[in-house]
C-alpha cells in the first residue's frame, strides 16, 4: 500500500504531490484507526467472557451469623470460595493491636482502621506471600510470635489485627467489604 | 509452493537473520504479496478466503464456548443456558458460533458451485479439488456433532438418527452402531466423545486447507475465461493490495450479513425444538436435520422399496441401506467428476449446453433441500426420488456425454485478451 502511495506521488510533480500525499496518508491512518477500534470491539467479548459470570458475582456476597461465636473464638466462612476468618477478640487482644507502634509496621495501619467494632475482626484468610491458609484459627494451632496467626507455608506472623509483623508477606491480611446487618449478623461482600 | 520466486528483499537485520535459517517472509511474500493472480476474477472468487475467515471465527468462538460448556448429560444442556445468561457476551459468542456455521456452508456451498460452473476441478487441478470434498466433508462431521453439544431433543434425536444410519450395514452394522454410541443408545459417552472429535476436527480442517491451498498455488487461480494464465504481466496482478483490498470488501459484506442473523434472526437457521432438553423417551413430533444436510437428507429419504431407482439393487440390499449408500456416494461421486466430465473447456460461460444443465443441476439440488425440509409424503416423495433420480443422472451421464457431444464456443487467446474484448488482440 504504502509503494502505491509514493509511486502515486512521484508521478506527479510540485503542489499535486503534498497534496496527494497527504489526502492519502489521511484515509490510510483513518482507515488503520477505525479498522483497529474495530478490531479492539470484536476481540473485547471473547477476552471479557473469561471474567466471572453474572451467576458467580451473585455470589458474591456472603451472610454469616455472628451470635454463636464466643469471645476468644473463631470462625471460617466462605467468601468468594476463599476462606474469611471472623475472630471475636478478647479485650487483651484489642488492647495488644491497638498500643503497637505503628512505625514499627512493615505495612502500617492502625487497629481501628481494620474493624467495624473493635471486638469482631473479619479479613480473608489468605497470605498475602503466595496464598496460603495461615494457621490460628483452632484452639491448640500455632498462632505466631504475636499471637495472631501464623503461616506455615513461608512463616509470616500476624499479630491480632492480622497485620503483618514478620515473615516474607508484604501486607496484611485484607480486610473485605464488611457490614453489620444487625447485632448478629454481617454481611461480607 | 511454486507460484513465481519471490523477490523479497530486507534492509532488516534481524528479519534476514531469520530468513537465512527459516525462509518465512520470502515465503509469506511469494504466496501472499507478490502472488500473481489472473486479473479477471469475478466476486465468486471472493468465497474461498471467506470460508477460511468463517473457520477461524467458528475456532476463536468454539474455543470460547468450550471455557463455559461442559460436556455431561445432566450439566450441558443448563451449561449452555448459563453461556446464554450468565457469562459475559456468551449470547453474542453462542450466536456467533451457531450462525457461523450456517455461514459456512452458505459460502462453501457458494465456492463449490462456483467450481462447478468455471471448471475449477479440471486438470491440472482434480486434487485440488478432491481435498475440498474431504474438507466438506470433515465440515459435516464437524457440523452434526456440534449440533449434539447442547443436548437440546433435537440434538439427541438427530445423534440417535443419523448414528443409525450405519445399522443398515449388514452384520457390522449393530457392532459399529455400539462403538460410536459406547454404550445401547446416545448417551453420556457419546456426547463426551463428540465433544472430544468437534474440537478436534476443525484443526484437521486447517491441515486440510493447507493442502488445498498449496495445490491452488501450485498452478494459480482458475478464472472465468477458464483459459490458464500464459504471460504473468498480461494476465495477472500482485494478490496485494489487489485482492487483499477486495477480499476485505466481499468480507465486510458477508460480515455484514452474518450479522444480521446475530444480531435480528439469532434463531432463524435452528429449530425451536432444541431449547427443549434431551429426553431419550420422547421423539419430536417432526425431526428434521440443520439446513445444510437437507439435500442429503432427501436423498436418503428417496430409497423406498417402490422407487424406480432401488428395484435394480432390490435382490442386493434393503432399501435403508440403498439410501444410506446413496446419501454418502452423493458426496463421494464429486471425487470422480474430474474425470467423469470429458469437455477440456473449463468455463461454462463458453459451453452452451452445458451451462444450461449446470443450472439445471443447481436447481434440482434447491429442490432437494426443499423437499429433505418437509414431510415425506404424498407427491413431495415422487418430487423427491426425480430430484435425487436427476443428481446422480446429470453427474454420472450428463456430464461426461455432454462433454463429448457440445460443440463450445471459440475460447479468448488469453486473460489479457478477454478483456480487450477482441480475442487476437494481444495488447
Amino acid at each position: 500500500m504504502s509503494d502505491t502511495a509514493q509511486n502515486a506521488g512521484q508521478s506527479t510533480g510540485g503542489n499535486a504531490e503534498i497534496d496527494e500525499q497527504t489526502r492519502r496518508d489521511f484515509l490510510i491512518w483513518s482507515t488503520a484507526a477505525v479498522g483497529a477500534a474495530g478490531t479492539a470491539l470484536a476481540v473485547w467479548p471473547f477476552i471479557d467472557q473469561m471474567n466471572p459470570a453474572a451467576d458467580t458475582l451473585a455470589l458474591a456476597s456472603t451472610e454469616v451469623d455472628i451470635s454463636k461465636i464466643m469471645v476468644g473464638q473463631s470462625v471460617t466462612v466462605i467468601w468468594r470460595g476463599k476462606p474469611v476468618f471472623v475472630r471475636h477478640r478478647s479485650a487483651d487482644e484489642i488492647s495488644e493491636a491497638e498500643v503497637v507502634d505503628l512505625a514499627l509496621l512493615p505495612d502500617p495501619q492502625a487497629d481501628g482502621a481494620r474493624v467495624t467494632k473493635p471486638e469482631w475482626l473479619i479479613m480473608v484468610g489468605v497470605c498475602t506471600h503466595l496464598g496460603c491458609i495461615p494457621l490460628g484459627q483452632k484452639q491448640g494451632e500455632e498462632k505466631g510470635e504475636f499471637g495472631g496467626w501464623f503461616c506455615p507455608c513461608h512463616g509470616s506472623h500476624y499479630d491480632t489485627s492480622g497485620r503483618i509483623r514478620k515473615g516474607p508477606a508484604p501486607s496484611n491480611l485484607t480486610v473485605p467489604t464488611h457490614r453489620f446487618v444487625d447485632d448478629t449478623t454481617v454481611l461480607i461482600g | 509452493m511454486s507460484g513465481g520466486t519471490s523477490k523479497f528483499q530486507s534492509n532488516n537485520g534481524l528479519v534476514n537473520w531469520v530468513e537465512h535459517r527459516l525462509p518465512i517472509f520470502s515465503f509469506m511474500d511469494a504466496q501472499l504479496n507478490q502472488y500473481p493472480t489472473p486479473k479477471n476474477l469475478n466476486y465468486f472468487w471472493n468465497f474461498g478466503s471467506l470460508a477460511g475467515i468463517i473457520l477461524v471465527i467458528m475456532i476463536v468462538s468454539g474455543i470460547a464456548l468450550a471455557m463455559s460448556y461442559t460436556p455431561h448429560t445432566e450439566f450441558a444442556f443448563s451449561s449452555v443456558e448459563r453461556i446464554m445468561r450468565d457469562v459475559n457476551s456468551g449470547w453474542l459468542i453462542r450466536y456467533l458460533h451457531v450462525n457461523g456455521a450456517s455461514m459456512f456452508f452458505i459460502v462453501v456451498y457458494i465456492h463449490m458451485f462456483r467450481g462447478l460452473y468455471y471448471g475449477s476441478y479440471k486438470a491440472p487441478r482434480e486434487i485440488l479439488w478432491m481435498i475440498g470434498i474431504f474438507i466438506l466433508l470433515a465440515m459435516m462431521a464437524t457440523a452434526f456433532m456440534g449440533y449434539v453439544l447442547p443436548w437440546g431433543q433435537m440434538s439427541f434425536w438427530g445423534a440417535t438418527v443419523i448414528t443409525n444410519l450405519f445399522s443398515a450395514l449388514p452384520i457390522i452394522g449393530e457392532p459399529i452402531v455400539k462403538l460410536l454410541w459406547g454404550g445401547f443408545v446416545v448417551e453420556n459417552a457419546t456426547l463426551n466423545r463428540f465433544f472430544a472429535l468437534h474440537y478436534l476436527l476443525p484443526f484437521v480442517i486447517v491441515g486440510l486447507i493447507f493442502m488445498h491451498l498449496w495445490a491452488l498455488h501450485m498452478h494459480h487461480s482458475n478464472n472465468p475465461t477458464g483459459v490458464e494464465i500464459k504471460d504473468e504481466k498480461q494476465d495477472t496482478i500482485p494478490f496485494h493490495p489487489y485482492y487483499t483490498i477486495k477480499d476485505l470488501y466481499g468480507l465486510g459484506l458477508l460480515l455484514t450479513f452474518f450479522a444480521f442473523f446475530i444480531f435480528f434472526a439469532p434463531n432463524y437457521f435452528g429449530h425451536p425444538d432444541n431449547y427443549i432438553m434431551a429426553d431419550p423417551l420422547v421423539t419430536p413430533a417432526h425431526i428434521v436435520p440443520e439446513w445444510y444436510f437437507l439435500p442429503f437428507y432427501a436423498i436418503l429419504r428417496a430409497f423406498t422399496t417402490d422407487f424406480f431407482m432401488y428395484i435394480p439393487f432390490a435382490w442386493l440390499m434393503s432399501a435403508k441401506l440403498a439410501g444410506v449408500i446413496a446419501m454418502f456416494a452423493s458426496i463421494l461421486v464429486l471425487l470422480a467428476l474430474p474425470w467423469l466430465d470429458r469437455s477440456h473447456i473449463r468455463s461454462s460461460n463458453y459451453r452452451p449446453a452445458f451451462r444450461i444443465f449446470y443450472w439445471v443441476f443447481v436447481i434440482d439440488c434447491l429442490v432437494l433441500g426443499w423437499v429433505g425440509g418437509q414431510a415425506a409424503e404424498g407427491i413431495l416423495v415422487t418430487i423427491g426420488q426425480w430430484a435425487t433420480f436427476w443428481y446422480f443422472f446429470h453427474l454420472i451421464i450428463v456430464v461426461p456425454v455432454v462433454g463429448v457431444l457440445e460443440r463450445p464456443k471459440a475460447l479468448p487467446n488469453s486473460i489479457a485478451a478477454s478483456i480487450n474484448g477482441a480475442p487476437q488482440a494481444a495488447e
